[in-house]
């Protein structure tokens, strides 16, 4: 292995960090989606849209960074994985757009009917969302028929394998769980009582699923853990997961919201930074010939344009940062409607 | 169809479509940081009221330009897989840019620019707002600048051979400001800012028709107008400066434009025609030795013409050829109507002139028209090449993607954007009809938030 600080390693922890950014905001805004229609009444679903009303635009953009940093620091992988996943990829971007709409229109007009319509295809469409954001996940994870062009070669159906699936699940779970968090935290009352509950639900179902995915890794994706098997402290990565979501209930019984949900968030930090070193060096696994995966060498772009993507990420993602914490600390506090909400 | 025109055909679909709504918010957003500012200058409620109207209407195209934005990142992986391995190591940087420079920018502030209004002061309002409208020009600079550096590559080297090679940077700030990209972004903006004005004269002239809210539309009015017209001129120059971009660096895409053939003959400027591509002919009234002109300044000098290029290498001309010339109308019109508007203006019968009044109501249309038309006439004219002189369109399609995939995804984008389309075109309307908010409290900002 080469040294840790060359580029295309320091680019692969980049892309990383984005979608870990892209996971833990947009992951809970899903995750609100997906709880939408368990909410009752329609001032209780208008506070569920209003708690990520100002938000949910920015947190998107994090997946359209990362597929922009994708494509200008490992084009093979993009081009690869975009085109190989077509379908995939393109019922995303329909529950994407559904999803966008749904929020912008449905509380402009009064009719039950209309309100009942973008509230399904809102839920509907985040639940399709996380499904199919973890089966791409889960694919690359698991490695997919690449070959020597390094284009994908396997078919639509190859890409819905037990293994990918079950990451879909898990992704699901987790998005849920993290939103139901985040609606505790942003609501009152009757509502709030009632996420308490959901929380305690989707804590138990991910801890489920979180397991059955530890067993189907160890077992049939040996790989990824070939690296906590050669660096045992790397142990700390699953553990600190699995404290952070232990955490989660404690802080909730001591009615510690806000630390909750950060305990969620370092979880799927976690979970995603152990994807990352279980994948490393590879970024697309190929099967059945392991020699046409790609990786962060094979795939990336040349040492310049990583340079000055460097210089532009440094420049960048400071102010990013910089004004999403002050945004988020101007919207901080519980959701008060008004005649500007959703 | 084959995979290659479907594809083709989805790309110029979706792109059209969304190419709707962001000239629309960067049009808007330049007009709401003069009303805003207005406001806050001289408190006077109708500049609130103002205000507070047209941030709902940004928010609506804000909205549609977001959601159809996002296809537009992932088709170039999705359809174009070899084009973005060849290309990914110059034209993604772009793309990377214009996500952490503008799309960051725009989406965050815009929190405090729709929900803000109780929770900030008016500065930080205010500085949201030139936020906004700074992250969309921003975000059409990269776009722009990336679009560029495929008509008139520059900065990069080819590196590898047969299926390996692919274009790899050499100097940064010679791909972004690669000859075109001035040029061709001015030429952009206005366009977008002519979008926005138009749309906010649209409306102001049909209240002014209606007899609603009269102080409300005249105001609008006048400072759209004043965007509308300098827009509209300043478009004129910078068309003519794309045109002679082109002309160095594009020969072909300009002979094109007025579909000249000879290789080496002065250029006629068509008033409008019809491009016989088969006896290489055009019929229609023109300016002999127009284009010379124009391009060199000297009615004498040659132009290159399409002759001197084989066959395979030539746009489809009659197409571009009207795209350009529908586009060129649609601009002049546009700067008759405004010279119009500003003349009635100045001897105080705007207001009561009906038929100019109906002019605008229509003319909304007009820059939507013109842009989407330049647009094909910028694509259509670099045409058969995908990075012109270095990729050819054909070249850059996805292997694994099959044509009933691509079938599949046209059917559901045209399912998707026409049911977009006609919730748009029914929830502006219905702002429209429900007009300014005339009965508002008395102060902008810090309003406390009242449960509804």
């Amino acid at each position: 292995m080469r040294s840790l600080c060359d580029l295309n390693t320091v680019w692969f922890g980049l892309v990383g960090f984005l979608l870990i950014g892209y996971a833990i905001l947009d992951g809970f805004d899903l995750g609100v989606g997906g709880l939408h229609l368990f909410a009752r009444g329609d001032r209780e679903r208008r506070t569920m849209l209003n708690a990520i009303g100002p938000v949910w635009d920015g947190n998107e953009v994090w997946l359209v960074t990362s597929g922009g940093a994708l494509f200008a620091a490992f084009p093979e992988v993009y081009a690869t994985v975009f085109s190989g996943f077509y379908v995939v990829f393109m019922l995303l971007l329909a529950g994407l757009i559904f999803r966008a709409v749904a929020i912008e229109f449905r509380s402009k007009q009064p009719m039950g009917w209309w309100r009942r319509a973008w509230d399904v295809s809102f839920s509907l469409s985040s639940l399709l969302c996380s499904l199919l954001i973890g089966v791409a996940l889960g694919n690359i994870a698991q490695g997919i028929p690449l070959d020597a062009r390094h284009e994908y070669a396997g078919t639509v159906l190859d890409l819905l394998r037990p293994y990918p699936l079950l990451i879909g699940v898990t992704t699901v779970a987790l998005f849920l769980m993290h939103g139901a968090i985040y609606t505790v935290m942003k609501t009152e009352g009757a509502l709030r009582d009632r996420a308490r509950i959901w929380v305690r639900y989707t804590i138990i179902g991910f801890i489920i699923c979180y397991a059955i995915t530890t067993m189907a890794t160890l077992l049939y994706v040996p790989h990824l853990a070939e690296p906590i098997r050669i660096r045992p402290w790397l142990f700390v990565l699953p553990l600190g997961a699995l404290l952070a979501i232990a955490n989660v209930p404690r802080e909730m019984f001591y009615g510690r919201d806000f630390q909750a949900f950060l305990s969620s968030c370092a979880a799927i930090a976690f979970l995603l930074i152990l994807l990352g070193v279980g994948m490393y060096p590879y970024l697309v696994r190929g099967s059945p010939d392991p020699a046409h995966s790609l990786t962060v060498y094979n795939a990336a772009s040349s040492p310049k344009t990583l340079g000055i993507m460097l210089i532009i990420a440094c420049l960048g993602m400071p102010l990013v940062l910089t004004y999403t914490v002050a945004i988020y600390w101007i919207f901080r506090g519980k959701v008060h409607m008004d005649h500007l909400s959703y | 169809m084959d995979v290659l025109a479907l594809s083709r055909l989805q790309f110029a679909f979706t792109i059209a479509f969304h190419y709707i709504y962001p000239p629309l918010s960067i049009g808007l957003g330049l007009l709401l940081v003069c009303m805003e500012a207005a406001y806050l200058r001289t408190r006077k409620p109708l500049y609130r009221q103002m205000t507070k109207f047209w941030v709902k209407v940004f928010a609506l195209t804000f909205a549609m330009g977001v959601a159809t934005g996002i296809v537009m990142e992932f088709e170039f992986g999705t359809n174009w897989a070899t084009y973005s391995r060849y290309v990914g190591d110059v034209f993604g940087s772009a793309l990377a840019a214009e996500g952490i420079f503008a799309f960051f920018l725009e989406s965050g502030f815009l929190a405090l620019l729709l929900f803000g209004w109780d929770r900030v002061g008016p500065t930080l309002h205010f500085f949201s707002t030139v936020m906004v409208a700074l992250g969309s020009m921003f975000s059409a600079v990269w776009i722009v600048a990336a679009n560029s550096w495929m008509q008139t590559p520059a900065g990069f080297h080819v590196v590898g051979e047969g299926m390996q090679a692919r274009a790899e940077i050499t100097d940064f700030w010679a791909m972004v400001f690669n000859p075109s990209s001035m040029d061709r972004l001015s030429h952009v903006v206005l366009g977008c800012w002519q979008a926005g004005a138009f749309l906010v004269l649209s409306v102001s002239a049909y209240y002014l028709l209606q007899g609603r809210h009269q102080a409300f539309a005249k105001a609008s009015m006048k400072i759209a107008l004043c965007l509308a017209m300098a827009a509209s001129v300043l478009q004129l120059v910078t068309g003519h400066q794309s045109a002679v971009t082109v002309s160095r660096h594009q020969p072909a895409k300009l002979a094109a434009f007025e579909g000249h053939y000879p290789s080496s003959a002065p250029g006629d400027l068509h008033l409008f025609g019809w491009v016989d591509e088969a006896e290489e002919t055009v019929s229609g009234p023109r300016l002999p030795r127009g284009l010379s002109w124009l391009v060199h300044g000297n009615p004498r000098q040659p132009v290159t013409g399409l002759q001197a290029f084989p066959p395979a290498d030539r746009p489809p001309v009659n197409a571009t050829f009207q795209c350009f010339h529908a586009m060129v109308a649609i601009g002049l019109g546009l700067i008759a109507l405004s010279v119009l508007g500003v003349w009635h203006w100045w001897r105080g019968s705007l207001w009561t002139t009906r038929w100019l009044l109906w002019l605008f109501v229509c003319a909304v249309l007009g820059p939507q028209l013109a842009n989407q038309l330049g647009w094909l006439t910028a694509e259509l004219g670099r045409q058969p090449w995908i990075v012109y002189g270095l990729l050819r369109t054909s070249e850059g399609l996805s292997r694994t993607v099959t044509a009933n995939m691509v079938w599949a995804s046209l059917l559901m984008f045209t399912c998707i954007y026409v049911l977009l389309f006609a919730l748009f075109i029914f929830l502006l309307d219905q702002k429209i009809r429900q007009g300014p908010d005339e009965a508002e409290p008395a102060d902008l900002y810090r309003r406390h938030a009242q449960p509804v």
